[in-house]
């Protein structure tokens, strides 16, 4: 499909907005398994796929999914995934398989309320920890948080590249609200995008290692069946991808996987600053819930109150030196959150103690409400 | 038996292997490794996948495209490349443990869609990477780390499981008869659609020993004693092939393969 016949202005939900993105990036494999409320994700790509000559699969579970992504990917593909809370537990272990092997994909999560199967069609912001430490062992992640549907088309490309770019997996977590809700947009990205690859070496296959632990970014990784015939594993490996039970090796590769990222982060990271320079109460807010806040802000301001706003659109890695320097001078940080504070820990933890931080958290799957956030702003 | 290059094919910096002395897989890799070899296959055209467990070593030790993948899902990761990229012979390396306990799902549904993938299931009856453990093809009574007083637990006949799943060909072999083993492969290798070799491996550490087959040599007595070509079998009453292995071709038909309906719709779609 000619997705520039959407370059707008369309009414589309935030689910659909993934999927034309996805297609913009180059996807050209998409395994998924069905679970509220991200399946329009893979409806709409189980149109789209086929008819641009990529691979569309519905696979027998939520494992086996992840598991094919990472396959297709290996094999030279641009590839995606879309899960909600359960079938993101339960694609955990090949998430971490993934950031070991260093092999770029797409993971979209259509945030619902849990734990357990919860509440599936309502709103929640409950995976943020889990997408941090969901797998086990330490390992890299970076995931962002569109809060409305022009923005989750806009970083879907973003974490394509990313996930390129340092062949690492990569999360788009949106919160129910933005999967579903219908909007008008404009999508900026006109003409053809292109994510830049790294799948090409200048290398003969004798020189050429699918690994490095001394570089700004990863090697290319090259596809299976051009002629490369490494080898991929799970076990700690070295630049060959052989496995390695060296433990100074052991070391050097958890710490590349950790600084890849860190050393990147200007590539990564991706806030919204709004109404900061004159601020006095800095609101913490992403996702959905962020754009009560600004409705929140907008209220307060007429009130009189210096209400500023503080967004991460990158939820990892966190943005602790942007939010520090921002919250330089605040009288106190609101962090709103539709959960009981996954994130506000890290708020605390980047302002040092330095500011108080008022918690605002709304469970149980109604969505955040202005009035209740200048609510808590005239309390403070 | 044919002089076959090993060397071509056996990365030389990564053997000899870890299986233990008497286990049964370096074989089954042997055979492997000569049926690729009669197939023609160029090596960059093959791809070997495996999960967790002493099969899971298997692709570290072949020149090829290589992938270990987690435990249970070398099926899911399989069809993943095979998707992608047609072009390459993929084919599966799993265990008993590995295939039809933690991968069982995957196993199963990749037979009924009848992917053009092969899948060799090295069956030694036991988890015998982590010591000795009861798996679903322990038979019933015989003993186990988890099972110290007998196996109280039905085992599985994986060729019925795939069989009824769906898959194109289905066969099984020894590894005490590996000229049959290979053509069984070779058969495997040269179907279209999803193919099937359960390899019947033996292993004298984590199952012999506490099942009064204690040597290298007795296990592979046993499996010469129990295997019933399936031609001999067919005439047998089934009470009589009660801890029989069943060898041969079992299952050999021609269902349309899922690549080729994709790309046929694929076609249609856009109008070629």
């Amino acid at each position: 499909m000619d997705t520039d016949a959407h370059v707008g202005p369309v009414l589309m939900t935030g689910n659909e907005a993934v999927a034309h993105a996805a297609m913009k990036a180059g996807l050209g494999f998409f395994a998924g398994y069905p679970i509220t409320p991200s399946t329009e994700i893979a409806e709409t790509l189980s149109a789209m796929l086929p008819r641009a000559g990529g691979v569309f699969i519905q696979m027998e579970d939520e494992i086996a999914a992840m598991s094919a992504i990472i396959g297709g990917s290996l094999a030279g593909a641009k590839t995606l995934t879309a899960t909600s809370g359960p079938g993101f537990s339960l694609k955990q272990e090949a998430i971490g398989y993934a950031c070991l092997t260093e092999v770029p994909c797409v993971i979209v999560n259509v945030m619902r309320g849990g734990p357990s199967t919860g509440l599936p069609t309502l709103p929640a912001q409950g995976d943020v920890m889990q997408a941090r430490w969901g797998t086990h062992g330490d390992h890299p992640v970076v995931a962002y948080c569109p809060e409305r549907v022009e923005e989750a088309y806009l970083l879907t490309l973003k974490c394509f590249e990313v996930a390129e770019r340092l062949r690492t997996p990569v999360m788009l977590l949106m919160d129910e609200i933005v999967g579903h809700v219908t909007e008008r947009v404009i999508f900026p990205v006109k003409g053809a995008f292109e994510v830049t690859s790294n799948r090409e070496t200048t290398l003969s296959p004798e020189d050429y290692r699918p690994y490095g632990y001394d570089q700004q970014l990863p090697p290319p990784l090259v596809p299976f069946g051009k002629g490369y015939r490494y080898h991929v594993s799970g076990l700690m490996h070295d630049e060959t991808g052989f496995p390695s039970s060296d433990t100074a090796n052991g070391d050097r590769e958890l710490r590349w996987l950790m600084s890849k990222v860190e050393n990147n982060r200007e590539m990564v990271i991706d806030v919204e600053l709004v109404n900061m320079e004159d601020a006095d109460i800095m609101l913490f807010a992403y996702g959905a819930s962020a754009r009560s806040a600004k409705g929140a802000m907008r209220l307060a301001r007429e009130e009189g109150l210096k209400v500023g706003l503080f967004r991460p659109r990158s939820i990892w890695p966190f943005a602790y030196d942007e939010l520090k320097a921002a919250a330089q001078g605040v009288k106190a940080i609101i962090s709103i959150e539709m959960n009981l504070g996954q994130l506000t820990n890290e708020v605390k933890l980047a302002v040092e103690g330095q500011v108080p931080v008022v918690p605002f958290f709304k469970v149980g799957g109604e969505p955040v409400l202005p009035a209740e956030i200048l609510e808590t702003i005239r309390g403070v | 038996m044919r002089a076959v290059d090993y060397d071509k094919y056996l990365r030389a910096a990564h053997v000899p292997h870890i299986w233990c002395p008497g286990c049964g897989h370096g074989i089954a890799l042997k055979t492997m490794v000569r049926a690729v070899d009669t197939m023609g296959w160029e090596k960059n055209d093959v791809c070997m996948v495996s999960g967790i467990g002493c099969s899971g070593r298997a692709p570290g030790y072949v020149d090829f495209n290589s992938l270990h993948t987690t435990h249970g899902r070398a099926i899911a990761f399989a069809s993943g490349i095979k998707l992608a990229n047609n072009n390459l012979n993929v084919v599966v390396v799993t265990g008993d443990g590995d295939g039809v306990a933690i991968g069982g799902n995957h196993l199963i549904h990749a037979a009924r869609r009848n992917l053009d993938i092969t899948v060799l299931l090295w069956n030694n009856t036991i988890y015998g990477m982590t010591g000795g453990q009861v798996s679903p093809t322990t038979p019933l009574g015989c003993k186990a780390t988890t099972a110290p007083f007998g196996n109280y637990e039905h085992s599985f006949n994986i060729a019925e499981l795939v069989a009824a799943a769906g898959g194109n060909f289905i066969a099984r072999g020894t590894v005490h008869n590996p000229i049959q083993l290979e053509k069984l492969m070779v058969q495997a290798f040269s179907k279209r659609g999803f193919s099937f070799v359960e390899v019947m491996s033996p292993c004298p550490t984590a199952f012999g020993r506490r099942n009064k087959l204690k040597s290298a040599p007795a296990m592979m007595q046993d499996l010469k004693d129990r295997s019933i070509p399936i031609a001999k079998a067919l005439k047998m009453e089934p009470d009589d092939l009660d801890g029989k292995i069943v060898t041969g071709v079992l299952l050999d038909r021609d269902k349309q393969e899922y690549t080729d309906i994709y790309r046929n719709l694929v076609a249609n779609l856009r109008g070629a």
